[in-house]
């Protein structure tokens, strides 16, 4: 796509109908919660829409964001429009290498101060930045020189939205999120271990529609897409209300398509757009291919008390805790009876 | 930390250690405790049979009095009844107690559970209504019987609450459910709920003390 391309333009070029097109406008309008009037104005943008620039920067990450991009069922409208954006800078999808790379990441930043989109998946190591470096320069380096002159981040992935499993306990590279860094930026959190590649390029369709970014939820989410929790939206949630559960993962309430609960699914406390958008063209997601959902897209999940734990069952170290408790309460009665035992006799003066 | 983080782990953690040294320490305390010694004869040599002849004849209103405490006495029951219900039969209760025990047991479905927990709700509501407007009621009643009342009924709110996804987000509620069910475990053993421990011990040391002064329990 040229630059000087607008999007309506680039797509017809590539073969996209109108039909098409304002289906996507419409579908896009619909996951990003926008009354029906709103179409045309989000048709009219994204036709007439310049491509932004965006940087894509990779840090403690294992490129499964991306992945879950560049592999979604292409190609689609939605790869499509990810094309339409000027990818001036990105590890595994980018020609360039070595200082080249470096040097169009630089120009980027020059020729679109403060017009750039900064995406960064993956958390930042601060604990000892030489744990990830890039062409000798430190994720939080490269963080906060990227983004001073960003329009606005993405953190896309949970690593870089809440620090990810490199933050899971105990934490060895003192991995943090990109809001724990940057703090004058407006930041939006596409979380999910992938987040949904919809929700991906749903954000980025906003940021092309209105220039600005979309409502975000107490976490910083898009709330078109994250507004709801899974269990709401989720096709066993009649199975819960009935109390048929599938107490293991091959036992005749697993193979009836039974409530995940007991096996430990996450969706009552997980908010995210799978049991609506699903993966794969709208395939399937996590709860319908059998297994629960594990709270992915939540800070932290991977130290909720195990993925196979139900959220109604405890966290705590063990059971050895509570008898020590029997221990030391018995031995609490045991002192206090005698201690009575002594005042009684001190004040009676009569034989026990 | 989130607040269900708090209460799943070391609220709850330290709730239940709480709740276990405290009636650990009042059980041994009181059976280790000064005993009187009864000095009279003994009118029967059965003392077993009459504590627990006691435990089954105190379940029931004696009859000289079941006029009076008729309505006490059966919302009693109603209540204990439609709690243990919510409490054991819930699934996700199960689940609860399948992580500290090791083994669980055949539920409910959550919508039939509702139906106790709404009614051990409307009665508690009832009772302590009773307890404010009831002329003797208020007499015998201290802040231990009110704050009893007021920390099951908030356990039995918030858990309805949670289950119909009412007020804040299902996590914040499931957070206030657990919370509030820690404090009645720290509660218990300190108030008059202790005697989910002390019932049966209690009626069972009353009936052989009876038994032994020929007294009919």
């Amino acid at each position: 796509m040229r630059k000087d391309q607008s999007l309506g333009e680039y797509l017809r070029a590539q073969g996209v109908s109108r039909r098409g097109f304002l289906k996507f406008c419409s579908a896009t309008a619909s996951m990003m919660a926008l009354p029906p009037s709103a179409l045309a104005q989000v048709a009219e943008a994204l036709e007439n829409a310049r491509r932004p620039s965006v940087i894509w920067l990779s840090f403690q990450e294992c490129t499964g964001c991306t992945e879950s991009l560049t592999r979604s069922h292409a190609p689609t409208v939605e790869s499509l429009i990810f094309d339409a954006i000027s990818l001036d800078y990105h590890h595994t999808l980018q020609a360039a290498a070595g200082h080249g790379a470096e040097e169009a990441r630089m120009a980027a930043m020059e020729e679109n101060a403060g017009e750039y989109l900064l995406v960064v998946d993956g958390s930042i190591p601060v604990g000892n930045p030489a744990y990830s470096t890039i062409a000798g320069i430190s994720n939080l380096d490269m963080l906060k020189e990227t983004a001073a002159n960003a329009f606005a981040i993405v953190a896309v992935g949970t690593c870089a939205a809440f620090g990810g499993l490199p933050h899971a306990d105990p934490n060895p590279t003192g991995a943090v999120a990109v809001s724990d860094i940057i703090t004058d930026k407006p930041i939006i959190n596409v979380s999910g271990c992938p987040p949904i590649p919809v929700v991906i390029t749903g954000v980025l369709a906003h940021f092309l529609t209105f220039g600005a970014i979309p409502e975000l939820d107490a976490l910083g989410r898009p709330a078109a897409f994250f507004g709801q929790n899974i269990h709401d939206r989720c096709y066993r949630r009649p199975f819960y209300e009935r109390g048929q559960f599938a107490e293991t993962f091959d036992d005749e309430g697993a193979r009836k398509g039974w409530c995940l609960y007991k096996l430990g699914c996450k969706g009552p406390t997980t908010y995210n757009a799978c049991a609506t958008l699903k993966w794969n063209a709208g395939t399937s997601f996590p709860i319908q291919s059998g297994h629960g959902c594990i709270g992915c897209s939540e800070p932290n999940f991977w130290d909720k008390g195990g993925f196979y734990n139900p959220i109604s069952a405890g966290m705590w170290g063990s059971r050895e805790a509570l008898l020590g408790a029997a221990a030391a309460g018995a031995a609490l009665g045991v002192g206090s009876a005698l201690a009575a035992r002594r005042r009684q006799k001190k004040a009676q003066g009569t034989e026990i | 930390m989130t607040l269900l983080d708090f209460a799943r782990g070391p609220g709850l953690q330290w709730s239940l250690i709480i709740m276990i040294v405290g009636l650990c320490w009042r059980v041994i305390g009181v059976f280790l405790g000064r005993w009187r010694k009864d000095l009279s004869r003994p009118r029967s040599d059965d003392l077993v049979q009459g504590g627990l002849r006691a435990i089954i004849t105190r379940s029931a209103p004696a009859p000289e009095l079941e006029k009076n405490i008729r309505f006490q006495h059966y919302t009693g029951y109603i209540w204990h009844i439609g709690f243990f219900m919510t409490v054991l039969l819930y699934e996700p209760h199960i689940a609860f107690f399948k992580s500290i025990l090791g083994f669980g047991w055949p539920g409910l479905p959550s919508h039939l559970v509702v139906i106790p927990a709404a009614i051990t709700l409307a009665v508690l509501v009832m009772l302590m209504i009773r307890r404010m407007i009831h002329p003797v009621m208020r007499l015998i009643t201290r802040p231990d019987d009110y704050l009893s009342l007021i920390v099951i009924i908030s356990a039995l709110v918030t858990g309805l609450m949670a289950y119909a996804h009412m007020g804040p987000r299902y996590e914040t509620m499931l957070a206030l459910h657990f919370i509030s069910v820690e404090i009645l475990f720290i509660w218990i053993p300190f108030s008059k709920l202790a005697h989910m421990i002390f019932w049966l011990l209690s009626r069972y040391r009353i009936g052989t003390f009876f038994e032994r002064k020929g007294v009919k329990a």
